[in-house]
């Protein structure tokens, strides 16, 4: 199966953004102030329409299948999204650097995907880049917002680095499917370590150094938030089996 | 001028058709009217999100849960552009939030009923959306220059709510037996909520007439229902689905369908509070400020930080 690889390379993009997207919509009516409730909203369906057309795609190639049963009737072990992406919400400081960690990834490596030799790939990167570019400064802008305001919010977003760091290693360490983006991870990581840099010094925030760094999310092993991400996500198709909605 | 004059004057534009501008001058009670008015709307916009919101997670398709997020997200432009339009007869949004954490102030009822099953955000849509456009339309032609501008970007995004939602229904009364029953139950549970929705019969209603004289309102909340119950009537049929009303029949001579008593012990134990989930719909509001508060402050530090900054580098 030569397209196997590439296969599992867009249902881990689809899963990603899908479970982000998850993640954040459950903030959708709880915002702390409404025009922020509306932004995050736009954030989720961004994701959320990125993961349909990576869904859409890697449907095509596996033929006999569509999105909705490769996003509702895979298992926890099947899903390949980042462990990043699943992470709790915490509060609005651990939302926002979850968003802007993984924002940051997103647009350097995607700024890569469009000129992959993959025409389909590279349209979906195109698309979701200009989406993406908001993402990071609509993020970075909060993450500097939130560390440079109050004592509490600096505090809190200290917490929130000491939660998600160790999840940041799993971005640039491919797993074997990866090999079909072709792309540099190495050069991608220290392009990453750079612009990060730049915005926790702005936010006045310290960069962890030399954390034990968790993994597994890209092969399907995952923390144990995801079962219950996906009882919440697949609950009607589980429940009814073969229903149109 | 006299008041008496300016009262004339006032009401003498109101009949000419001409808007009411927020540095005209207008009576007290016209300008607290609209502000309890415009206010309560607002906040219902808010408030009403979180049922909806209650199964975006959960949406059984991407399609559909493409849909809901972009729906509950619309609810929020409301909020914040009927928030605008209250502010500019002087009350700030801080205090409108205030009177609606405090009790004080009311938002819609129907947002005090549960969300059970997906086929009620269906429900929701179509019956929910469908009777506030009753309402909304007419308010697009309402005295208040700023709330009828508000009103006509708000209408054409709950017609495509309300299509949305019927759409949404169509799907599940074609469905599976366990489909049709749940589209079925969601219209039994919704269907008198949304009539209620219209208020007190006209015979009940206190502060109507002045309303009607102003033009804030244009049409009296027996009519607005009537006008639902013969719209709706129709398209039930189309979902082939029922109404839970058997007094519900076409009446040749009035030219518009008779239907059943609202239960009104229910409507008014909802409104002082007793509904299914009053106390839930508040909390969660209320929650959301309070985690918010934190945010809310630090941006309005960093702010400070940069003007100081700001200013240090001109100087
Ligand atoms: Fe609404
Ligand atoms: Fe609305
Ligand atoms: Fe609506």
């Amino acid at each position: 199966m030569p397209d196997q690889e590439k296969i599992n390379y867009l249902l881990h993009l689809a899963d990603t953004t899908l479970i982000l997207s998850h993640r954040n919509s459950e903030w959708c009516g709880h915002g702390p102030v409404l025009e922020q409730d509306i932004a995050l909203t736009n954030i989720a369906l961004d994701l959320l329409g990125q993961s349909r057309l990576f869904y859409q795609y890697a449907a095509e190639l596996m033929g006999n299948t569509d999105e909705d049963q490769l996003a509702y009737l895979r298992t926890e072990r099947e899903y390949k999204n980042l462990l990043l992406a699943e992470q709790p919400n915490g509060d609005w400081g651990q939302t926002i650097l979850r968003q802007y960690l993984y924002s940051q990834f997103q647009q350097l490596l995607f700024q890569q995907l469009v000129t992959h030799n993959d025409q389909q790939l590279c349209a979906i990167a195109t698309k979701s880049l200009k989406e993406t570019n908001y993402h990071v400064r609509w993020s970075s802008e909060w993450v500097i917002r939130l560390g440079d305001g109050t004592t509490e919010s600096r505090e809190r977003m200290l917490h929130a680095i000491d939660e998600l760091w160790p999840y940041t290693g799993e971005l640039f360490d491919p797993a074997a499917y990866e090999s079909v983006a072709d792309v540099d991870f190495t050069s991608l990581q220290q392009e990453w370590n750079k612009r990060v840099k730049l915005i926790f010094e702005e936010a006045t925030l310290p960069v962890p150094e030399k954390i034990f760094m968790q993994q597994g999310g890209k092969t399907g092993a995952h923390t144990e938030h995801l079962g219950y991400i996906l009882a919440d996500l697949q609950y009607l198709q589980r429940t009814y089996p073969n229903s149109i909605w | 001028m006299p008041v008496q004059d300016f009262e004339q004057l006032f009401q003498q534009k109101i009949d000419a058709e001409v808007k009411i501008e927020p540095k005209d001058w207008m009576p007290d009670a016209y300008r607290k009217t609209n502000i309890r008015q415009i206010s309560q709307h607002a906040h219902s916009e808010i408030v009403g999100m979180l049922p909806e919101g209650n199964w975006i997670t959960r949406a059984p398709s991407l399609k559909r849960k493409a849909i809901l997020l972009a729906k509950v997200q619309d609810e929020a432009g409301h909020g914040l552009y009927l928030y605008s339009a209250a502010e500019t007869l002087g009350m700030s949004r801080d205090e409108m939030i205030n009177d609606l954490h405090s009790g004080k102030a009311k938002y819609s009822s129907i947002f005090n009923y549960p969300t059970l099953t997906w086929a009620d955000i269906g429900a929701i849509g179509w019956l929910v959306d469908g009777a506030a456009i009753m309402n909304q339309v007419m308010l697009c032609r309402t005295s208040y220059g700023p709330y009828a501008r508000a009103m006509v970007r708000i209408c054409k995004e709950e017609s495509f709510h309300q299509r949305q939602g019927f759409e949404s229904l169509l799907v599940l009364s074609k469905g599976t037996p366990e489909q049709k029953a749940m589209c079925q139950d969601a219209i039994n549970r919704w269907w008198w909520p949304a009539l209620m929705m219209f208020g007190p019969k006209d015979s009940e209603s206190t502060n109507s007439d002045q309303s009607m004289k102003w033009k804030i309102k244009r049409k009296s909340n027996d009519e607005l229902r009537q006008n639902f119950v013969d719209m709706i009537a129709e398209q039930v049929k189309v979902l082939g689905m029922t109404l839970p009303d058997p007094a519900l029949k076409w009446n040749e001579e009035r030219k518009h369908y008779d239907f059943g008593e609202i239960n009104w012990e229910e409507f008014w134990n909802v409104v002082k509070g007793n509904g299914p989930c009053n106390k839930q719909r508040l909390e969660a509001r209320r929650k959301a400020h309070e985690n918010g508060r934190w945010v809310r402050e630090a941006a309005m530090a960093h702010a400070a930080k940069l003007a100081e900054r700001r200013k240090q580098e001109a100087a």
